[in-house]
């Protein structure tokens, strides 16, 4: 078991022609069972090409109904990432992954409203994506620092997820996904539905959950863990001393008035239940510690 | 980028909102003709900062003697960090009550949100109760009635309407009056405004994109914005070089975490991880920097070209402070294997130990 992603997952690349798209999906389908999962990709303007035996279709639409596709990953630029989620959820894909870094918090507002009562789930954008170890990557994470294993993550930055996998993978510990949420304030999934699929995920022992400054997220994921987790969860939030209203490279991570600070997310966590380390070198560890 | 109450004051007078006449002045010659034209006014500090009012950055003046004094004094007066370079020298109005209007990007919501008080001004953060909050539909915008229903009140509900437009067509983040005037002889006059357009949303707002303020840059931030890169000088003395924005805070927590204080943010993530040579350089040219620890960790951005680009920028700075290095992710054999012959170190395995050497090597 995993979530959100396992070998069967079937994937389209949106924006495939692109340099970042080209280069990703290589990876991707080098990476375990890859290169049965990535089997279309995405170019209004180049239907009918392909791109390493990978078929291009016009629209999400027609690549779905071409090759059974049922999630995609999105690497098309700013101005036109939001568009390109829209139509992934209007074709009624499963899941869409974002890579995407810098749309402006407007499209996605208008977004995130069109996404109403569909049954879509979205993750990021602006994030590194998922793996489920040894069967699937989808997105721009290094594959080889995973190994399949009972532990979950799930993380605001990119970085810090492949320092958690780096720490469990010197302790022996494998993972059974990992997600990237990414940094922007209007995004996807968030910690707490996350933290609620690796509850019902039969192979997921404990989760690492990674935060960051900004916004009510961790908090609020942590008073659900308190009332509904069955599993230990260990947690980090990074930039304690970032200096307040200073901009940390992510629009979410901002600071303001005295809320979404490092010290108040890890206040909260603490307080339900959650077993946190303000150093970040120390999360493989605490981990280990709190396993059965 | 958040635009300077002049600037923002240009937008709302072209969207409908009424603001007092007023006029930029440079010098406190400058500002005493335009007193003299204009009559007593106010002489208003002109950064991109709140609380000027608490910062003595704002008086009052009823001559032409007194403009020159009060802009002779808040000229070069420093408010929150801003040089005051300019001074906004405005008519004054007769005030009946001071109100509070704002839209901005709600994030908990995910909607823009409308707010309005009839207690505004320097105070309005001490009276959260009082504020109304009208949630728009993004789709459907928002009509007069609607806002109307809430404030009971004509002219504030065409104020506010006016205030949506702006925040929807300049892709604002957030667009605030306070204080909102209503005048004794009737009317309403946006006495401050506070602008900030979403930086990501800029490519599509070319009109707004050269207008805003400029914001409080040390000389080495300065030259981080013309590389392209994200520095922010920090008092410590340990410098740091990362990749992505989650791992280099991380660094500067743990650098913390261990009794040391990080000399700067920097971050390569995204693209920009292939100015390794130009970053370096930045991080060096701190003259406080006594260490200096760099932290790989690559997916996106390999390693192998960040640790090129630092070994490279290494070999002709010849700088002789400390270094401690702690590489993993894309590119890792190859970037140790750099590391190792051409500067002649050896990588940490753990970030931790490489940063408590160069913690150690600080004091």
């Amino acid at each position: 078991m995993s979530i959100l992603i396992d070998r069967n997952t079937k994937v389209m690349t949106q924006g495939i022609t692109g340099k970042t798209g080209q280069f990703h999906t290589r990876m991707c389908r080098e990476y375990a069972n890859g290169k049965s999962c990535f089997v279309a990709g995405v170019n209004p303007k180049k239907p009918g090409e392909s791109y390493e035996g990978i078929p291009i279709s016009a629209t999400v639409k027609e690549a779905k109904e071409r090759t059974g596709a049922t999630a995609s990953v999105i690497y098309v630029p700013p101005p036109f990432a939001a568009a390109a989620i829209d139509e992934a959820v209007e074709a009624g894909l499963d899941l869409v992954i974002c890579i995407t870094e810098g749309i402006p918090v407007r499209d996605m507002i208008r977004t995130r409203y069109r996404m109403q009562g569909k049954k879509t789930l979205l993750v990021g954008p602006n994030c590194p994506g998922v793996i489920t170890p040894d069967e699937i990557k989808i997105g721009i994470m290094p594959g080889h620092i995973h190994k399949k294993g009972p532990i979950g993550v799930v993380s605001r930055s990119g970085t810090l997820t492949y320092e958690a996998v780096g720490q469990l993978a010197e302790l022996g510990l494998g993972q059974s996904s990992c997600v990237g949420i990414g940094g922007d304030p209007v995004n996807g999934l968030k910690h707490i539905d996350v933290l609620r699929l690796f509850n019902d995920d039969a192979e997921t022992e404990a989760v690492i959950m990674v935060g960051e400054i900004g916004g009510s997220d961790e908090e609020t994921a942590a008073r659900w863990v308190k009332r509904n987790m069955r599993k230990p969860v260990v947690g980090f939030i990074a930039g304690v001393t970032a200096p307040p209203g200073k901009r940390m490279g992510h629009a979410g991570a901002i600071i303001s008035g005295g809320r979404g600070t490092a010290q108040e997310k890890l206040a909260v966590m603490e307080e339900c239940g959650i077993r946190i380390t303000r150093n970040p070198a120390e999360m493989g560890r605490l981990l280990k510690s709190v396993l059965k | 980028m958040d635009l300077e109450e002049a600037e923002g004051k240009r937008v709302l007078a072209e969207a409908g909102i009424a603001v007092p006449p007023g006029e930029l002045c440079a010098d406190a010659e400058a500002a005493a003709a335009a007193a003299e034209r204009l009559g007593p006014c106010a002489i208003k500090a002109q950064v991109p900062a709140g609380k000027r009012g608490k910062a003595g950055g704002v008086r009052l003046v009823d001559n032409v003697a007194d403009a020159r004094a009060a802009a002779e004094a808040i000229l070069g007066m420093e408010i929150a960090g801003h040089r005051v370079s300019r001074v906004l020298v405005e008519k004054r109005a007769d005030i009946a009550q001071e109100l509070y209007v704002a839209v901005l990007n709600d994030v908990e919501s995910r909607a823009p949100l409308i707010l309005f008080s009839a207690t505004g001004g320097m105070d309005i953060e001490d009276n959260p109760e009082a504020l109304i909050r009208i949630p728009v539909d993004i789709m459907q915008g928002v009509e007069r009635k609607q806002i109307f229903s809430r404030v009971q009140d004509d002219d504030v509900s065409d104020v506010l309407a006016r205030l949506y437009d702006i925040y929807a067509r300049t892709d604002a983040e957030l667009v605030e009056i306070n204080p909102l005037a209503r005048l004794r002889g009737g009317g309403l006059l946006a006495l401050d405004c506070k602008l900030t357009i979403d930086d990501a949303a800029l490519y599509r707002q070319p009109g707004l994109a050269g207008r805003g303020a400029r914001e409080k840059l040390s000389a080495l931030e300065e030259r981080g914005r013309e590389l392209g890169l994200k520095y922010i000088e920090l008092p410590g003395d340990i410098g740091v070089l990362a990749n992505g924005a989650g791992l280099t805070m991380t660094t500067m927590d743990v650098i913390e975490h261990y009794g040391g204080a990080p000399a700067n943010f920097l971050e390569i993530g995204g693209e920009a991880y292939t100015k390794a040579t130009a970053a370096l350089e930045l991080v060096l040219a701190n003259p406080r920097v006594k260490s200096l620890i760099v932290n790989f960790c690559g997916a996106f951005a390999r390693t192998d070209v960040m640790a090129e680009g630092v070994v490279r920028a290494w070999e002709t700075l010849q700088p002789t402070l400390p270094v401690f290095f702690s590489v993993h992710g894309t590119g890792e054999e190859e970037a140790v294997r750099l590391i190792r012959e051409r500067l002649e170190l050896e990588p940490f395995d753990r970030m931790e130990d490489a940063v408590r050497a160069a913690v150690a090597a600080a004091r």
